[in-house]
């Protein structure tokens, strides 16, 4: 399971902040919609074409993979406008969405996962002010990474040991016997996890407001 | 919200995920995912601010980049295409789900529990998905009716009731949802 879609360059694109290439995402997807004309979203999809694969150097294969995932439902939209609006109309639809969706995929693909966190614990740091801390915002991304490849894993397992027992354990039974175990597992994992960062200081007890004795009196 | 909470928080972003790998259905523009059943466990048994923050971390690390929504897709293209309102109904729909389930929770059984599923975890995402993919997709709301809710009834529905039975399962024997609201009241 490949964790990322970030594919390493030394471009001018990759040194962008990784704040102003969202921002600069944002305001394409509003100008897009608000004005809907040939000239202007062509122009936009040969921009982000011109962006990712020229100065970004992108593989061709790192765009192509997340417009496969829309091809199919952008064909069907275009036929459908074709036929029951008229052809500018579906061509605009369906460029509009192409660019909105290959200017994402050039973001992704030049923008570390570190730093798109870096950006939301900025983001986030206004919640301050409703007690928010914004570096628990990082711990918890941090622990879902964590956990995608462990949680993988044990699925894994347990398919394995399914199939050397010649079968499986399928319908409401199943659900009984195998999954709700498992997530109880898992929930004690998470507890365990979570008692494991406090004892080593990642308690919510703001710093400021001094620590908790560690037995508080009921 | 204590550490354990984010473990959880985190635990259930990361099934969600996991889900994910699961193969989908596609049929039209939205595909059929098991990860919708991840967005009802999420509510049910976490509860609605836990369940909530879950599924919108899981959307948080879909949006940074991570290819982890069904069929490998990832990056913040998702949240401008036509399923994009999906999405963003998964957390409302994790939060109805966990606020029904923390108001009947001394009744809580797989018969409650199927019917919180039905109501947060399909009428919910809907009534957020269909109108934002009409948009989208300049379809008029019966077409979007007709490709975005119609053909999903019947797996949704029996998603609705694995995660119920799942949830009844976990709530006998590992309560989330009660134990850590004692403490707060303690506090």
């Amino acid at each position: 399971m490949t964790l990322a879609l970030y594919v390493p360059r030394r471009s001018p694109v990759h040194r962008v902040p990784a704040g102003v290439k969202l921002l600069a995402l944002a305001v394409l997807a509003v100008v897009l919609f608000a004005v809907p004309t040939l000239p202007m979203t062509g122009g936009a999809l040969v921009a982000v074409v011109v962006v990712g694969l020229g100065a970004a150097r992108l593989p061709v294969a790192a765009l192509a993979r997340q417009a496969r995932t829309v091809l199919w439902w952008l064909i069907g939209l275009f036929v459908f406008h074709a036929l029951f609006s008229d052809l500018p109309t579906a061509a605009v639809t369906v460029l509009r969405l192409l660019a909105l969706v290959l200017a994402a995929a050039v973001v992704t693909a030049t923008t570390r996962v570190s730093e798109m966190v870096a950006v939301i614990e900025r983001l986030c740091s206004p919640l301050r002010l409703f007690g928010v801390r914004p570096a628990r915002i990082g711990l918890v991304i941090a622990m879902a990474l964590r956990f995608i490849p462990v949680l993988a894993e044990r699925a894994d397992r347990i398919r394995e040991a399914q199939a050397a027992r010649g079968g499986s354990a399928r319908g409401i039974r199943g659900l009984r016997t195998t999954v709700a175990p498992l997530l109880v597992q898992l929930l004690q994992m998470a507890h365990t996890v979570g008692e494991a960062l406090d004892a080593r200081g990642a308690d919510d007890v703001p710093p400021a407001r001094g620590r908790r004795s560690p037995a508080p009196a009921a | 919200m204590k550490t354990r909470d984010l473990a959880y928080i985190a635990l259930f972003a990361a099934i969600i995920a996991v889900l994910g790998t699961l193969p989908a259905i596609n049929i039209g523009p939205v595909p059929v995912t098991a990860q919708t059943l991840g967005v009802m466990l999420a509510g049910s048994v976490l509860g609605a601010r836990r369940g909530f923050l879950a599924v919108l971390l899981f959307l948080v690390l879909v949006a940074i980049g991570l290819p982890l929504l069904s069929s490998g897709a990832g990056g913040l293209s998702v949240f401008a295409g036509a399923t994009a309102g999906y999405l963003f109904s998964w957390p409302i729909a994790a939060f109805v789900i966990g606020w029904l389930t923390e108001r009947f929770w001394s009744r809580y059984n797989v018969a409650w529990g199927f019917a919180f599923n039905v109501l947060g975890g399909m009428v919910v995402i809907y009534l957020i998905g269909v109108p934002v993919l009409a948009a989208v997709a300049n379809l008029s709301l019966r077409e979007a009716l007709a490709s975005g809710a119609w053909p999903f009834l019947p797996g949704d529905a029996a998603k609705a009731f694995i995660a119920a039975a799942i949830a009844d399962q976990v709530r006998r024997s590992y309560p989330i949802i009660e134990r850590p609201q004692r403490a707060v009241a303690a506090r």
